[in-house]
């Protein structure tokens, strides 16, 4: 199959094109033996169908990040097999810079297809630039483009087919002189008025307004996400389990003969008659329970949230201005976007540190995030069983988690060898979101928590049944117990939440629901579930990223740091 | 009167006039379109030291403290 390879500098508005170019049958997936994301999708050209790659964002063609070495091995692969077309995304409103890659690119022996992005951009901007001069010096089809009004894709796809490989030619040393030349020739600009967003992007980036917007944002977004994943709850999934589930459940439990072993795997304890889905643990009752109606709301209300943040192009000026904080914890400002990541899920926030320049960066916002970033799965379980105590009860588990965030950072970067690097982005300007694109990231995101938390839970739910009917629960309780009881202050019910944690923290905190704790051992069984050990997806994944001899390091740190909280916790409270 | 990026103030034009960095930074700014004879203006400074944001065209970049210092302009009315 012929392919189509998207390629470009960051904030080039490459993805908005590609989900413009393909259909719904996008696939995200990993480079091979790397945790680099591409996505793949599909679109015709006549009666073909073609490979459409959305190549990770790079300036150049001499990589200097993983994801820049994976975009340039990409190409060479398509230029070997002979079977790839390029379409050059440039940033319009950014011709000059963004000239290096297309020249490089046009040295290549592979057909070339320049896309001229944000084309309503530029008029607003006052650039006119003249493409059918552009075109003469390349040799290529240039199309001018607006992927989030749609404007132009159609020509685009319809020239592909013109796209031609072309050597231009010009001495190495000269390049920036040759693209100077280039502008000269086709692009003129006008002077103009700064817009209003340019006004809020300068002033979301200045300290004095900066941190009380950044500080607004993220009220706006905690209310948001409450407010969207409540009402999913409360209008949605609630009522769907009660009305619809809970009778067909019940008839079901009567066949089984409403008991024994099937019964009890299946469907789980019922109490007079009714289910409560919380605490009857069946594969069929908590086990769908927890996954689609705890949990699946905030999930979607998260990554809503954040996907219009991060597709607006707030994040890095959130990085700018907590880069001194982050710098106290031995990352620079960008570490913070990984540990928002961590908040939807630890295991895309683990990926994520990946764009750290050091090893010892990857290693500290690895630790910090797995010991004190709680997932929204557990997030949402966590605020459902202590949120009945009050906002306060909330303060004391999350507060704590921060505390810890801070304290351990902070031990981390003095007692590591290493400094951390500067920060160094550049600040793409403010951009409403396509819907299409966000709809597209949105949905693979939830598919691929779905994908992720369903077996896992199911598998949990199982195998907490089982360990109970074999009485391996009663025995580690046994085991375990006095520790737990002495140190934590925590019946012995609560090594199995601890058991099942390593396997799904949501599940763990669940199980937390039938044991009847006061708030006090709520709040720190909370916490030490949060930072007693990752969940086996996150495990999997960071033992990847960090090898064996770091990962058992930083979990050395854990479970010290975590009984050492727990134990505290248990003093003072 | 050549000076570094943290001395200038908020709203200031400059040329760059010389970039004491090392390779690696040469480049990241030259990825950027930011090189010597590149007219900026500087947009921000965080406090206590943070990263310095310039805007170059319409190019914005944040850069770190220590690699600001570096960064040697040629002050503009």
């Amino acid at each position: 199959m012929r392919k189509v390879l998207l390629m470009g500098s960051p904030n080039v508005g490459k993805s908005v094109v590609f989900s413009r170019l393909t259909g719904v049958n996008v696939i995200s997936s990993n480079y091979p033996g790397t945790t680099v994301e591409f996505s793949k999708g599909y679109m015709r050209i006549g009666n073909e169908k073609v490979e459409v790659i959305d190549v990770p964002g790079t300036y150049s063609l001499e990589p200097t990040s993983k994801a820049e070495q994976i975009a340039v091995e990409i190409l060479q692969d398509s230029i070997a097999s002979q079977n790839g077309i390029v379409v050059n995304i440039v940033d319009g409103t950014n011709l000059e810079r963004n000239l290096n890659l297309t020249l490089q690119l046009l040295k290549k022996n592979i057909p070339v297809i320049v896309d001229l992005n944000f084309w309503d951009e530029t008029k607003h901007l006052g650039i006119s630039i003249d493409i059918k001069e552009l075109e003469k010096i390349f040799n290529v089809p240039v199309v001018p483009t607006s992927a989030v009004s749609g404007e132009g894709i159609k020509e685009l796809v319809d020239r592909l087919a013109e796209a031609k490989a072309m050597t231009y030619d010009y001495p190495e040393e000269e390049k920036w002189h040759e693209i100077g030349k280039i502008i000269e020739r086709v692009q003129k600009v006008t002077q103009r008025h700064h817009t209003l967003l340019e006004r809020i992007a300068d002033a979301s980036i200045r300290p004095l307004t900066g941190i009380p917007i950044a500080l607004g944002a993220v009220y706006i977004t905690f209310r948001l996400i409450r407010f969207i994943g409540e009402g999913l709850v409360g209008y949605l999934f609630e009522p769907i389990f009660e009305k619809i589930w809970a009778p067909i459940i019940m008839k079901l439990s009567f066949i089984l003969g409403s008991g024994g072993f099937i019964h009890d795997i299946l469907i789980g304890r019922v109490s007079a008659g009714k289910i409560e889905f919380f605490e009857s643990f069946g594969i069929l009752t908590t086990g769908l329970y927890v996954p689609f109606a705890a949990v699946l709301p905030y999930v979607f209300a998260f990554y809503l949230v954040l996907s219009i943040f991060e597709d607006s192009g707030y994040l890095p000026r959130l990085g700018v201005l907590a880069d001194k904080m982050m710098h106290q914890v031995g990352l620079h400002g960008l570490g913070i976007i990984s540990m928002l990541l961590g908040l939807g899920c630890n295991v895309p926030g683990a990926l994520a540190t990946r764009v750290m320049e050091t090893e010892r960066e990857r290693f500290i916002s690895a630790t910090l995030m797995a010991i004190a970033v709680p997932c929204i799965a557990q997030i949402a379980m966590i605020v459902g069983l202590v949120g009945k105590y009050g906002a306060k009860a909330l303060m004391l588990v999350f507060g704590t988690l921060f505390l810890v965030w801070i304290v351990i950072g902070i031990l981390m970067n003095r007692l590591l060898k290493g400094e951390s690097p500067e920060i160094f982005v550049e600040i793409p300007p403010y951009r409403i979101p396509y819907f299409g694109a966000l709809a597209k990231k949105l949905w693979m995101r939830v598919k691929g928590f779905l994908k992720e938390a369903i077996p896992f839970v199911l598998l949990g739910v199982f195998i907490v049944n089982i360990l109970y009917s074999l009485k391996i629960i009663d025995f580690l309780s046994k085991l375990a117990g006095p520790v737990i009881k002495n140190l934590l202050g925590l019946p012995s019910g609560a090594v199995a939440a601890l058991v099942v944690g390593f396997l799904r923290k949501d599940v763990a905190v669940g199980m937390l629901v039938p044991l009847g704790l006061t708030l006090k051992q709520l709040v720190i069984a909370s916490v030490v579930l949060a930072m007693y050990f990752p969940c086996a997806a996150t495990f999997a994944v960071l033992v990847k990223e960090l090898g064996v001899r770091d990962m058992a390091k930083s979990a050395v740190i854990m479970i010290f740091s975590a009984i050492f909280v727990g134990g505290l916790l248990n003093l003072i409270l | 009167m050549a000076m570094d990026l943290t001395r200038m103030r908020e709203g200031e034009r400059g040329k760059i006039v010389d970039i004491q960095g090392g390779w690696g930074l040469l480049r990241k700014m030259e990825t950027l379109g930011i090189k010597q004879g590149t007219e900026i203006v500087k947009v921000s400074s965080q406090l206590m030291r943070g990263p310095i944001t310039i805007r170059a065209g319409n190019t914005q970049v944040a850069i770190g403290f220590g690699m600001a210092r570096r960064i040697m302009v040629e002050h503009k009315k």
